[in-house]
């Protein structure tokens, strides 16, 4: 089961070169890489479909409305939320984080609060708190981790009472790999009457997901790194929290009534989508995890495994490498950052463009992250269901040829 | 476009053993520059009197072309008057395509004109890096141009 390498021949990229070698596409945690059928629903979307939705009485515009809709069911499904409305479609995973933040934040934060998060959390589950606790006089504390790469639950005790009022954590690390303990902060969140937001971008795309059987108040993800297009994300919360979340943009077509001084809101979540939403991109984002359905999320995540294990194993054969994140496949997915002697990571990813292998170097958009493990930069390589062992042996071979030319004895 | 030729020997050389490396605790004048693409990090610490360099200190992090850069750059620089300066920079600007106007290099006679900076021409070829390279060149105009003496 683990071998999905007949799904290269759907991602037409895959067959192509980058500078006059095939190309190796090993950056899947910034972006993965595009099948045809996503590629095919977009395109039949606006060469049939295409409307304004919600809006004109008229049969194309119901088609496209539809499409839209439709859209929502299918990720409602994907992620087994209650409803289709628990589906509020964002931009991307950042706009989602923003919605919770801003949305949520500036009416429940005042001064003396806290905003508890991890050390490894994404730029995008950082930066949107600090602007609100400046708006509120919130102020924002972290867990750490432990020596494994993991984050360190024991510290709860100390950074755990009834000042914080969100516990906001990453499913997945896009740099370490690590696996959130997801569980155990939704109860912690519970145990002080928080909310908890999982920044699910890198977790919804590499793991099966049933967001009602995680316990927690908010998730954001985006489709851009599941297959799906960019300009598209989702973030669900159970109706209930939803229902106490104030729209963070204003605009056409969240608004029930609009008199001069105030307006009343849409239904949920259409008040949470204000003006002409991406429409193609949503029937992308249908079609991406109508594929992902098809492979099986279980066969994703096996695959993953695998591949990351394969990964983790030739890369220890290379000397004078370091890799950044748990050793242990089960307790973590396939984004893998390493360093490799004193060759800067920018030299080695150039290094590796000129053999076709498309690899990360840098932050990763995780500065306090990187001061923590005391590195500016690290280069890694990622994985998604089109990744295959010959990628890795490629990855090896050109690590190598890195050493030789930087004379790493 | 051999790596070979983008990671020549002597650019190597000059990131594992840095030249005018610190900071300078008398400086007249400094600046900080930031690559944000990629991180790179130089600062330049100057010492100048009369209209000339007498001391330059690099410090910073980075990749091996801005690192290799900026110690290649005080190496050129150091006791050369601003005028002088102005000029290599230039010059070392139409070596990267980031000006018009000759590059002045003499291929017969490598390291005539820019000494070891001339190391970096493989650079050119790599269009993503040439920002490195050029790092601490934008970086020592602003100190110069914040000098106040
Ligand atoms: C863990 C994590 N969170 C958030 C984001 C932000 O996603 P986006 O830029 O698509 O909004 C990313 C991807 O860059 C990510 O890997």
């Amino acid at each position: 089961m683990g071998d999905l390498s007949h799904l290269r021949d759907d991602f037409p990229i895959l067959s192509t070169e980058m500078n006059g070698h095939p190309l190796v596409y090993l950056d899947s945690a910034a972006t993965t890489q595009k099948p045809v059928q996503v590629l095919d629903a977009m395109d039949g979307y606006y060469r049939t479909t295409n409307a304004n939705v919600h809006r004109g009485a008229y049969a194309l515009a119901v088609e496209a409305t539809d499409a839209y809709e439709g859209a929502r069911a299918k990720v409602a499904r994907f992620v087994n939320a209650a409803t289709p409305a628990e589906i509020v479609f964002t931009r991307g995973t950042t706009t989602a984080i923003n919605a919770i933040a801003y949305g949520w934040g500036l009416d429940h934060l005042g001064p003396g609060d806290r905003v508890l998060l991890t050390m490894l959390e994404h730029h995008a589950n950082v930066v949107p708190w600090q602007i609100v606790a400046r708006h509120t006089g919130a102020e924002l504390v972290y867990l750490p981790l432990t020596d494994g790469y993991l984050v360190d639950t024991s510290a709860l005790d100390g950074l755990l009472d009834e000042r914080v009022k969100v516990v906001g954590f990453s499913g997945m690390s896009n740099v370490l790999g690590t696996i959130g303990p997801v569980a155990e902060l939704a109860a912690a969140a519970r145990s002080v009457g928080a909310i908890s937001v999982v920044d699910a971008a890198q977790m919804v795309p590499h793991m099966p997901v049933d967001v009602q059987a995680l316990g927690v108040d908010f998730v954001a993800f985006g489709a851009h790194k599941m297959l799906g297009p960019t300009g598209i994300g989702a973030l669900w919360g159970p109706m209930d929290r939803l229902e106490r979340l104030e729209p963070a943009e204003g605009g056409g077509e969240m608004i029930l009534d609009v008199g001069l001084q105030e307006s009343t809101w849409a239904d949920i979540p259409h008040r949470f989508e204000a003006g002409t939403p991406p429409i193609a991109e949503a029937v992308g984002f249908g079609a991406a995890v109508d594929y992902l359905e098809a492979v099986g999320m279980a066969a994703v995540r096996a695959h993953e495994e695998q591949i990351t294990a394969y990964a983790l194993e030739r890369l220890a054969t290379v000397p004078d490498l370091t890799v950044y994140g748990p050793s242990d496949v089960s307790a973590r997915g396939g984004a893998v950052s390493f360093t490799l002697a004193d060759i800067h990571p920018h030299d080695l990813a150039t290094i590796l463009d000129q053999q076709g292998i498309a690899v990360r170097a840098g932050h990763h958009c995780t500065r306090p992250l990187h001061r923590l493990l005391d590195v500016p930069a690290t280069a890694r390589a990622s994985f998604y269901v089109y990744s295959v062992p010959g990628e890795v042996d490629l990855l090896v071979a050109a690590l190598e040829e890195a050493r030789r030319i930087f004379g790493v004895a | 476009m051999s790596l070979d030729e983008l990671y020549r020997e002597v650019i190597l050389d000059h990131y594992r053993n840095p030249r005018h490396r610190g900071r300078l605790e008398h400086a007249t004048a400094h600046a900080e520059g930031q690559n944000p693409l990629c991180g790179d990090e130089v600062r330049i610490d100057l010492v100048v009197d009369g209209g000339r360099v007498v001391e330059i200190g690099v410090t910073g992090q980075g990749c091996s072309i801005s690192q290799a850069s900026a110690s290649m750059m005080a190496e050129a620089v150091a006791g050369k008057s601003v005028a002088e300066i102005e000029g290599l920079s230039s010059r070392f600007r139409a070596m990267m395509d980031l000006e018009e106007g000759d590059a002045g290099i003499d291929e017969s006679r490598p390291g005539e004109s820019l000494g070891d900076l001339e190391a970096l021409q493989g650079v050119r070829r790599f269009p993503v890096r040439i920002k490195c390279a050029a790092l601490p060149w934008t970086t020592l105009k602003e100190a110069l141009e914040g000098d106040a003496g």
